[in-house]
């Protein structure tokens, strides 16, 4: 009998090898499974999209990507309204359970970070042809990897790797680090000339944005741990302020 | 529900009984062990801040050649819900009927392994007919006695025991309300039990079972008769019962397991895969088949 072990062991899933006896709800828990991942797509597309116009000061496709938000938002209510579905006429349990509440947060963590990438959008249609290059290269960093941690947190929730999930969330901290050591940077610069003031919060701005992006890139992770292990991860990090 | 005459206390007003079979839960049988036996880590999950109030050890069971309980270790916690879960023919409900000395019922069945109730060995050398009135029990199909009346059908326990109530009336009156069943009932307690819904005869017998006071309530799939709402019901009654009574529930419906129990155990081809509280069951059961049965995976 293995009802007194302390830890638990149920790993990972090979997902090819238990289906449901249901073939049905086999169906819709695949189909769940699609459409938060083409959620994650839309989003990270979003955010590329963001983030190049930026580089490139190119206000044109910084107005285009950002007509994606609506996409996302749609998908966050879709995906909603499947979630209560399978809720409420299957009662999940045990992995399956998990996996469904998991993807009732997803989503919304996956909305926030459409928003926060369409606020980029926003700032680089703001900043217009401005070229000054303040905060460019810290920039292009922060969101590199941002990108890289919203793409390994879909990933880990695809494959079920809590390993990776657990990476996604070691990375936060450059992330921090990053826009830490930006802000003095960019203070130091306002200082000497004030004529970039208002390119500078601006760019301080976006910067802001990826290191939020960063978090909730974290909180996939976290729940994706959750998800595949059972083990709630969030705020085991101490007290530590961040941000 | 109504709390007026509760049945142990209107039982021992209602009527005597005998000197020797004294129920105070603090004061078991004279000279035996007191609850707790040597403490296997099998039911470390069971028992951190509870008391056993009955317990497997080893225990199986027989149909002749046929072994369908395999070495079951289960405690089974004071005045909590246990629900046994577990395919058709895992031996759930064969091993919830040695719990109470049914099981030797059957022609050729035999078991080995030790039942204890309140530390007490009662597998072998004890009346079987006392240690059914102290493990009571309710079955799958309403079975009230078809030539009774609702009263009498409440009382047939007691007189099968030989036993005579003091007061008839407030006996049946608080078994009944016990159940919620009275207010339904109490204008024609002469009419016969078959009068009743299915849920309400559920009721009845349920009644029945708590008229005897008995310490442990056996109950084998007592809703899978019984439409949504009489279940709801058998299931608030559940929630309602568990602070006076030790409760164990054999079920197929999963959901209903996760409802009305406290713990779970899961039961696979006579052995038992995992035991634990009923809400980490649900959420993280740790071993894959338990996983595998639970969520409908089970090929």
């Amino acid at each position: 009998m293995g009802g007194s072990e302390a830890a638990f062991s149920v790993e990972a899933r090979d997902p090819v090898e238990r289906f449901h006896t249901d073939r049905e709800y086999e169906q819709q828990l695949t189909s769940l499974r699609e459409q938060v991942l083409f959620m994650g797509a839309c989003v990270e597309e979003l955010l590329t999209g963001a983030v190049e116009a930026f580089q490139e000061r190119d206000t044109e496709r910084a107005r285009r990507v950002a007509t994606l938000d609506r996409q996302v938002d749609r998908l966050e209510v879709d995906i909603d309204d499947a979630c209560l579905q399978v809720l409420a006429r299957r009662q999940p349990v045990a992995s399956d359970l998990r996996f469904v509440t998991t993807a009732l947060k997803v989503v919304t963590d996956l909305e926030r970070i459409g928003d926060l990438a369409t606020n980029i959008c926003a700032r680089v249609i703001e900043l217009g042809a401005h070229t000054s290059s303040a905060g460019r290269e810290t920039i292009g960093k922060m969101a590199d990897t941002t990108r890289s941690m919203l793409r390994d947190a879909l990933d880990a929730f695809v494959a079920g790797d809590a390993l990776r999930a657990q990476a996604v969330i070691e990375r936060d901290a450059r992330v921090d680090k990053l826009y830490a050591d930006l802000f003095p940077l960019l203070i130091a610069r306002m200082t000497s000339q004030p004529e970039i003031v208002d390119q500078a919060m601006r760019v301080l701005s976006i910067a802001k944005h990826l290191e939020r992006i960063a978090d909730h890139a974290t909180n996939l992770a976290e729940m994706v741990v959750f998800m595949v292990k059972g083990e709630d991860v969030r705020h085991a990090r101490g007290g530590d302020v961040r941000g | 529900m109504d709390l007026v005459g509760r049945p142990a206390d209107a039982g021992r007003v209602a009527f005597e009984r005998e000197a020797s079979s004294s129920r105070a839960p603090s004061a078991p049988f004279a000279g035996a062990p007191n609850g707790e036996h040597a403490q296997s880590d099998a039911d470390a999950v069971a028992s951190r801040a509870q008391t056993s109030k009955m317990r497997t050890e080893e225990l199986r069971a027989f149909f002749g050649r046929s072994e369908v309980i395999r070495g079951i270790t289960l405690p089974i916690p004071e005045k909590k819900v246990t629900a046994i879960i577990g395919p058709s023919g895992c031996g759930k409900s064969t091993f919830i009927r040695c719990l109470n000395r049914m099981h030797e019922v059957v022609p050729g069945a035999r078991s080995t392994g030790k039942v204890l109730l309140d530390g007490q060995e009662i597998s072998r050398g004890v009346d079987p007919v006392r240690i059914r009135r102290r493990v009571g029990m309710v079955f799958q199909k309403p079975n009230p006695f078809p030539t009774m009346s609702i009263r009498d059908n409440v009382l047939a326990g007691l007189r099968l025991n030989g036993l005579r109530p003091k007061d008839p009336a407030s006996l049946v009156e608080s078994a009944l309300r016990r159940v919620a069943l009275w207010d339904e009932v109490k204008d024609g307690l002469g009419r016969s039990g078959l009068s009743l819904s299915g849920g309400q005869q559920q009721r009845l017998c349920i009644a029945r079972t708590l008229a005897t006071e008995p310490e442990v309530i056996l109950m084998d799939e007592p809703c899978s008769a019984l439409d949504p709402i009489a279940t709801a019901r058998v299931e608030e009654l559940i929630h309602e019962l568990q602070s006076s009574y030790t409760i164990v529930i054999v079920t197929h419906n999963m959901q209903q397991a996760a409802r009305v129990s406290d713990y779970t155990a899961f039961f696979y081809m006579g052995e038992l895969i995992e035991h634990g509280r009923t809400d980490a069951m649900f959420t993280r059961p740790r071993q894959q088949k338990t996983e595998d049965y639970i969520t409908g995976r089970f090929g």
